[in-house]
């Protein structure tokens, strides 16, 4: 029976509509002179809606997550989460929240039905109950066929989707995913995508820390870039592709004579976007940056009424590397030569 | 519990300048009446997740087999190598045979077996902090002691099923009950009592230490002059007289005198005592010790 908050109760009266909000997060490791992981970090969640936490390696995206999840306390600052304090109502928040975390937090040594079962009796449901949750859960995350082998056994992708169900059973109001596809291949990652999208379309409130633009991009609904423990930039999605260039399409003329010709036709339609269009004719291509696909058709299309022709097209999307550049105008210190290459759309 | 509502103060958009606290059904007028009440975990609630735990703590053993070997082999080792490498010559000394050595042995060696298999819940907490579950449990509405507690209740299941092969290998070596089969019983449920506790001291070490490596080396060092500074193996009447104060003062000879007592007969009162009040000073110290280090590790 309903010990959980279901997410389709309103934990906060609606007052906010503010899932999560946190102000002025401060959190040091080390003493005084030691590193701090948050630095005065400001950031709300709409209810119902995917906040992507984009930020390199060390960038205090795991330190946050863990802060509302109650396993770090702040040194200064609030944070609330479906209305509940971190620091003075702990237990009640504990009840609304989900995290998978980077690391897989299951019992490698139970079989994924035993782990599944075993979160539904902490969480109070009953053995018929924890059960029958168990069993849809598997089978939704297409895990039913290993139910029974232990989860040491597992592929890191059946791994991270056993994470991802066991966060699910008490149907949290806000579920935190730290970095849930690093270290995934690319079609588990997109397996790992669709579950979380179908999470939120059953309206659960995400938190989704992230290395990768990519993600953010496919997941989330609005961003928060965060830095050295510093928030350096936020909004929407499509605001801050347009603040980065969103991605770009790479165009190589079959006669490179006709770069400058392209360059002009591109800039003329005026379109929103297009107008960064840029030749390089040391290396025979011209840079288009574009905020859709619909103006990736009518770029070809142009060309094409032109008869401008083509003989190589690509996209390109920014790494986070270039993300910090266009925000910051500078390098990130930390290394994040983990994010992905270029990923050619 | 029932349902939890979650904490909605009443309010109109129009007037609700400041949010106030949620406040639970929990006492009124407390310093901090958010962080009382309604998040509490009932006591059925705590024993189902304890439930659950122990469950889990079981699995374990049963997906990994070979982590009862020290339980099923250690009692068996141990009791052929002293029976038969001292037995003889302390026999002897004690006025009587190998067979009286049994006697005097056998319920020594189960005050030192609790000592043992207690020690690997320390091994066995460290091991465990390293890995994502327990971040899960601690993101989950149980009360943590809860996780600690099961883990002792697997332990002393552990520590019954050696002091069974313990006692076995004993009759089967000639070990005779000269009270009654009550009083063994007595005898181990006082070493388990003592054993538990000692749980608690293994654990906090388990919290504390970066290690399971260290945990194990600093526990040995503890656990060597205690189990042979004692009365377990050999009577310290022939010890010179600083380690006999040591052994009067070290509570395994306690546990040790009053178990052989129940078993060969003999007065008991003042050992027996003496066990209960180290167990439950130890239990009083570390077990708060613990469960807060565990509440705040990180």
């Amino acid at each position: 029976m309903g010990h959980m908050t279901r997410i389709d109760k309103k934990p906060d009266g609606g007052r906010t509509g503010h899932a999560v909000e946190v102000r002025g997060l401060v959190k040091q490791y080390g003493g005084p002179q030691g590193t701090r992981a948050l630095d005065g970090v400001d950031l709300d969640v709409r209810e119902g809606t995917v906040l992507g936490v984009l930020g390199p390696n060390g960038a205090g995206k795991t330190t946050l997550v863990r802060i509302l999840s109650t396993l770090v306390q702040p040194d200064a600052g609030t944070a609330r989460v479906a209305g509940y304090d971190v620091l003075r109502q702990p237990r009640q928040l504990r009840r609304v929240i989900g995290l998978t975390g980077q690391y897989a937090s299951v019992d490698e040594k139970l079989s994924g039905r035993e782990n599944l079962y075993m979160i539904g009796r902490l969480l109070d449901l009953s053995r018929k109950e924890s059960r029958r949750r168990a069993d849809e859960l598997l089978e939704r995350f297409s895990l039913t066929e290993a139910a029974r082998k232990p989860a040491a056994q597992y592929s890191g992708g059946m791994r991270r989707r056993l994470d991802l169900a066991a966060s699910m059973i008490g149907r949290p109001a806000v579920l935190y995913l730290d970095e849930p596809t690093t270290g995934l291949d690319p079609r588990t990652r997109n397996e790992v995508w669709d579950e979380v999208r179908s999470m939120v379309a059953e309206g659960a409130t995400v938190l989704l820390t992230t290395q990768y633009m990519e993600e953010a991009e496919q997941l989330a609904s609005e961003l928060t870039v965060i830095d050295r423990g510093r928030i350096i930039a936020g909004g929407g999605v499509d605001e801050l592709k347009a603040k980065v260039g969103g991605r770009t399409l790479q165009i190589r003329p079959t006669d490179p004579a006709d770069l400058p010709a392209m360059a002009r036709a591109v800039t003329e339609t005026g379109l929103d976007g297009l107008s960064g269009a840029q030749a390089v004719p040391e290396e025979g291509l011209l840079y288009v940056p574009i905020l859709s696909d619909e103006q990736l058709t009518a770029v070809i299309g142009l060309l094409g009424e032109r008869g401008l022709s083509i003989a190589h097209i690509g996209t390109h999307l920014p790494s986070l590397d270039e993300v910090f550049l266009a925000i910051t105008g500078q390098k990130t210190a930390s290394v994040s030569d983990t994010a992905p290459e270029e990923i050619a759309a | 519990m029932s349902t939890t509502t979650p904490p909605s103060t009443p309010f109109t958009p129009a007037a609700a300048p400041e949010r106030t606290p949620a406040p639970g059904p929990g006492p009124g007028g407390g310093a901090d009446p958010a962080s009382v009440g309604e998040g509490r975990i009932g006591l059925r609630s705590n024993l189902r997740h304890i439930g659950a735990l122990v469950r889990r703590n079981a699995l374990q053993i049963k997906a990994d087999p070979e982590s009862m070997f020290d339980v099923l082999l250690m009692p068996i080792i141990f009791t052929l190598l002293f029976v038969y490498v001292f037995g003889g010559s302390v026999g002897q000394s004690l006025g009587g045979s190998r067979e009286d050595y049994v006697n005097y042995v056998v319920p020594g060696l189960m005050a030192m077996m609790g000592m043992n298999i207690s020690m690997a819940v320390g091994t066995g907490m460290n091991d465990d902090f390293r890995k994502g579950v327990m971040d899960r449990f601690r993101t989950m509405p149980i009360a943590r002691s809860s996780v600690l507690i099961a883990k002792i209740v697997v332990e002393i299941g552990r520590m019954l099923v050696a002091t069974a092969i313990l006692l076995g290998m004993g009759f089967l070596l000639g070990m005779e009950i000269k009270t009654s089969v009550a009083e063994l019983f007595g005898a181990v449920g006082l070493s388990v009592a003592f054993g538990a506790s000692l749980m608690w001291v293994f654990i906090l070490l388990g919290l504390t230490m970066k290690t399971a490596q260290a945990v194990q080396g600093v526990a040995m060092l503890v656990l060597m002059p205690l189990q042979f500074g004692s009365s377990i193996f050999a009577p310290p009447t022939t010890m010179p007289g600083w380690l006999q104060t040591f052994t009067d003062y070290n509570p395994l000879s306690n546990l040790a005198d009053a178990a052989r007592n129940m078993i060969n007969g003999g007065p008991v009162a003042h050992s027996v005592w003496m066990t209960l009040a180290w167990a439950a000073g130890i239990t009083l110290v570390t077990a708060p010790l613990a469960v807060g280090k565990f509440r705040k590790k990180s």
